[in-house]
């Protein structure tokens, strides 16, 4: 089938202070996006300091230099738009959603935290509250809390920066201070470690003057050095349980360490292409064999991505395979029926026309993920900081018709039983 | 350094959008929203009625639905979808079933085609209904060990009682006395396309599309039995409901009652001052238990909109040991905004924020498809979204003050918490009377 991919413009700007811009310019509604990503996550936090990184992108709400506490928010949302931030394991985000006569408004309040952040004893008590309270909502306090991207990382990796709890343990974020907080923003905040990224109702020349305006004053600092953070493959396997007091079902998270997303892209999407096989939809091999005909789990998904999003992480990144299950004894018949179905690729191959049924419908979901102009920015940030091309958003689908099976194939080859980590989630929760 | 101001806001341009009543009773909209090359679509089809069967019959169908349909076995229907750049899903709440989907708009014709087949000749083999079956009992397992749903269910009771509206989610027991026979009898009788509604979104041309439809769409025809839900009852607030939950780090505050429907002039006025109290993040509410005392992640207030009337919703997970002080505050400030004049400031802001998200959340295929879907329910179009702004433009501080009296007094709200019972109740009783659940 023939498939139109979508093309858009991009315009590149490097400030003096080392700041990278991206615009891209789409006219077509009154709307624009802005997003800021600085080059730093969890996998950067000292030791000691868990979950820093995050209570951090919290501590960049909190005001600024023209900015009391509150006005952020509320500047963004009485001119008609959205904001949040996000903290991933190798960059952070903030954004704005906005109507187009708003840009230059959510230009000047990402400068302004670029600048200097308003951080006092009592913003980082708040929020350190708040985020405790995010932590028990989303973790402590529900089923499979944290499953698997906080328990399965400490079974699969060996070094404090890929294995720890990114949302962090009370002690260490109780024990954070103010001081840690402005070394941390004068470490990793510099111009030269972000990103700006720019879409929709826009002109290129004057936002480009808005954005000089703006962010060329913040003063210059380095770039941190950014070091490896590469683990090689398991040699041997590895099995945990967690006990989840609320959990009613037991499940297990099956994972591998997986080797340079950007210096490796075509491994890297033959790996997503395998992903796709084995678990989208109905007619993926893993429901197929352990959902309907072996009635061995309620659901199963495969992808790469700590949080699912096969293009987040720099190296390592993980391939997961996640299920919930019934039956408590069955994990072995599981993981069995998993090394089946992944052997049977690597050595039987592909269906007729099972590839191109799956690369359709994948490029379909990257281009849906690119209408809204939000996240259309944000890829295009992403991009630009963990690839060094934004233009990578509008080449994926080039490259995705370029895997063949062969590769496909290589990359089952490569899920051994002896290169994965099984966390078993041993169900507490009951009746 | 100042804030700079906004410039001048510049107008969305206008959609071209047309709608047609197919001879089988199906309308069917189409809207030209060019960007990525893609369709969106939604099937809304009527599903309430006060037969209590239902809730259990109805979500099992909407988890067999496509497990097979004319010649096409589980994997093959899958399979041909995939094939399309598409995807297809059920669900089922008590107002509607929907299908909902999207596709490379190149493919959208053959999507069509599927989805007439699962429409007029659903297979419900016996042995996938089985293990759909089974697979939603153990969801609903899963879901109901959430504290938010345990809440949600037990707030759904106490304003509902025994109306359709009270379960979000059917009983497990029910589901597990499901038939594959029922679902199609379910189905013979229910998925009928008159009164039904089609939307397709994306980069499509209209007309082409309604052509589409309606020579894709042979053989689906009937008419469903009228709905025949009882009305809305009107409950009683009562004491506040305190469900424990053991060792719970957190109490789950959900509290409801009714509200005004989009179309009701009032409605307006209302929407502002949920805005102001707890409707985003600026609001009163977060500002106070969240940005100042640090109590919770967030709290949320939102109106809930169904065919047989609207709610006013709100929701909080707080800290344990901070429960009692949590409630405290959230009745001051609503009964503060009961009490007292909303703010000039606070109107406009809330004003501009509710114009500024209806144009973003409409900017998008999908948000689109799923707006005009979801007014359709309640015979509202997408003039209603052209209009809005100028209905709020015309709110003035007196009329959402006088809704913020009429709907956010606390003691015109049902509440109950889920948490440590024996951690929260003295707290909570110290503020009035608590009524601890079995």
């Amino acid at each position: 089938m023939e498939i139109p991919a979508p093309s858009f413009e991009l315009i590149h700007h490097t400030l003096d202070n080392g700041l990278r811009v991206v615009l891209a310019p789409d006219r077509s509604a009154p709307v624009v996006g802005v997003a800021v990503l600085y080059d730093v996550g969890f996998r950067s936090e000292p030791e000691g300091r868990t979950g820093f990184a995050h209570l951090f992108e919290h501590l960049m709400f909190q005001g600024s230099a023209n900015l009391e506490k509150l006005e952020h928010f509320r500047y963004v949302q009485s001119s008609g738009g959205m904001f949040n931030g996000s903290t991933h394991f190798d960059y952070t985000n903030y954004f704005e959603a906005l109507p187009s006569n708003a840009l230059e408004r959510g230009l000047f309040l990402e400068a302004d935290r670029m600048h200097s952040p308003r951080i006092t004893e009592e913003n980082l008590a708040n929020q350190l509250d708040v985020v405790k309270n995010e932590i028990r909502v989303n973790v402590l306090n529900r089923p499979y809390g944290g499953f698997p991207w906080i328990h399965l990382p400490p079974v699969l990796f060996d070094t404090f920066a890929n294995s720890h709890n990114g949302y962090g343990g009370f002690e260490d974020l109780e024990s954070a201070t103010v001081d840690d907080a402005a070394d941390f923003f004068d470490r990793y905040y510099t111009p030269a470690n972000a990103v700006l990224t720019v879409g929709g109702d826009l002109d290129p020349a004057t936002t480009i003057t808005m954005i000089e305006k703006h962010f060329g004053s913040v003063a210059s600092r380095p770039a941190p050095q950014r070091p490896s953070f590469a683990e090689p493959p398991l040699t041997a396997e590895r099995r945990r349980t967690h006990d989840d007091p609320h959990a009613p079902l037991p499940a297990v998270a099956i994972g591998y360490r997986h080797s340079d997303p950007v210096g490796s892209l075509p491994q890297h999407l033959a790996a997503l292409l395998l992903a796709e096989i084995l678990s989208e939809g109905d007619a993926s091999r893993l429901p197929r064999r352990l959902v309907q005909r072996d009635h061995l789990v309620t659901d199963i998904a495969a992808y790469l991505g700590e949080f699912g999003d096969p293009f987040d992480e720099r190296d390592p990144t993980t391939f997961t395979i996640t299920a919930h299950y019934p039956q408590a004894d069955s994990l072995d018949a599981i993981l069995r029926a998993v090394d089946d179905e992944i052997e049977r690729v690597a050595t039987a191959g592909l269906e007729p026309g099972e590839l191109d049924r799956v690369r359709t419908r994948l490029l379909s979901v990257l281009f849906r993920e690119l209408d809204a102009v939000i996240s259309r920015t944000l890829e295009f940030a992403k991009f630009e900081l963990i690839y060094g091309r934004a233009e990578m958003v509008t080449e994926l689908p080039q490259r995705l018709l370029a895997v063949t099976e062969e590769q496909i194939r290589a990359a089952a080859a490569e899920l051994r039983p002896e290169r994965r980590a099984v966390l078993e989630v041993i169900a507490g929760g009951g009746k | 350094m100042t804030v700079p101001a906004l410039t001048e806001a510049r107008a969305a341009a206008e959609l071209d959008l047309i709608q047609r009543e197919l001879a089988n009773g199906l309308t069917v909209t189409a809207v030209a929203k060019p960007g990525v090359p893609l369709a969106e679509l939604r099937l809304r089809v009527p599903f309430l009625a006060a037969d209590p069967a239902l809730p259990a019959q109805a979500t099992l169908l909407s988890e067999a639905l496509l497990t097979g349909a004319g010649s096409y076995d589980r994997a093959g229907l899958a399979a041909a979808v995939q094939a399309l750049g598409a995807d297809l899903s059920v669900g089922v709440v008590a107002d509607r079933l929907i299908i909902s989907g999207n596709v490379l708009a190149t493919a959208l014709p053959p999507l069509l085609e599927l989805l007439n087949t699962v429409l007029t000749s659903p297979t419900f083999a016996p042995g996938e209904v089985e293990t759909e079956r089974d697979r939603l009992v153990e969801r609903l397992t899963i879901a109901r060990s959430r504290p938010g749903t345990i809440a949600g269910e037990a707030l759904g009771l106490r304003m509902w009682g025994r109306h359709p509206y009270a379960l979000d989610l059917p009983r497990a027991e029910d589901v597990a006395a499901t038939t594959a026979d029922q679902l199609r009898a379910l189905h013979e009788l229910r998925v009928r396309p008159s009164g039904a509604g089609l939307v397709i979104v994306g980069d499509i041309e209209p007309r082409a599309v309604l052509d589409a439809v309606e020579s894709a769409f042979t053989g689906w025809t009937g008419i469903p039995p009228a709905a025949d839900a009882p009305a809305l009852p009107t409950s009683e607030p009562g004491a506040l409901l305190v469900i424990d939950r053991p060792g719970s780090v957190q109490s789950s505050v959900r509290m409801g009652r009714g509200a005004l429907s989009r179309s009701d002039p009032g409605f307006p006025a209302l929407q502002l001052a949920n805005l102001v109290f707890g409707g985003y993040f600026s609001s009163r509410w977060t500002e106070n238990i969240r940005e100042d005392k640090g109590y919770t992640y967030g709290p949320h207030s939102r109106i809930d909109h169904h065919v047989l009337g609207s709610t006013l919703m709100f929701d909080v997970e707080v800290a344990t040991e901070v429960t009692g002080p949590a409630l405290l505050e959230t009745r001051y400030e609503l009964g503060k905004i009961a009490s007292l004049p909303i703010t000039q400031d606070e109107l406009d802001a809330v004003r501009q924020y509710a114009t500024g998200t209806l144009a973003l959340s409409t900017a998008t295929q999908a948000g689109l498809a799923s707006t005009i879907s979801a007014l359709s329910a309640t015979g509202l179009g997408l003039d209603w979204v052209i209009d809005h702004p100028a209905r709020l433009r015309a709110v003035t501080v007196e009329d959402a003050s006088a809704a913020a009296a009429a709907f956010l007094a606390p003691s015109s709200l049902t509440a109950v918490i889920v948490g440590d019972a024996e951690s929260i109740t003295a707290p909570l009783e110290r503020l009035g009377p608590v009524e601890l659940s079995e």
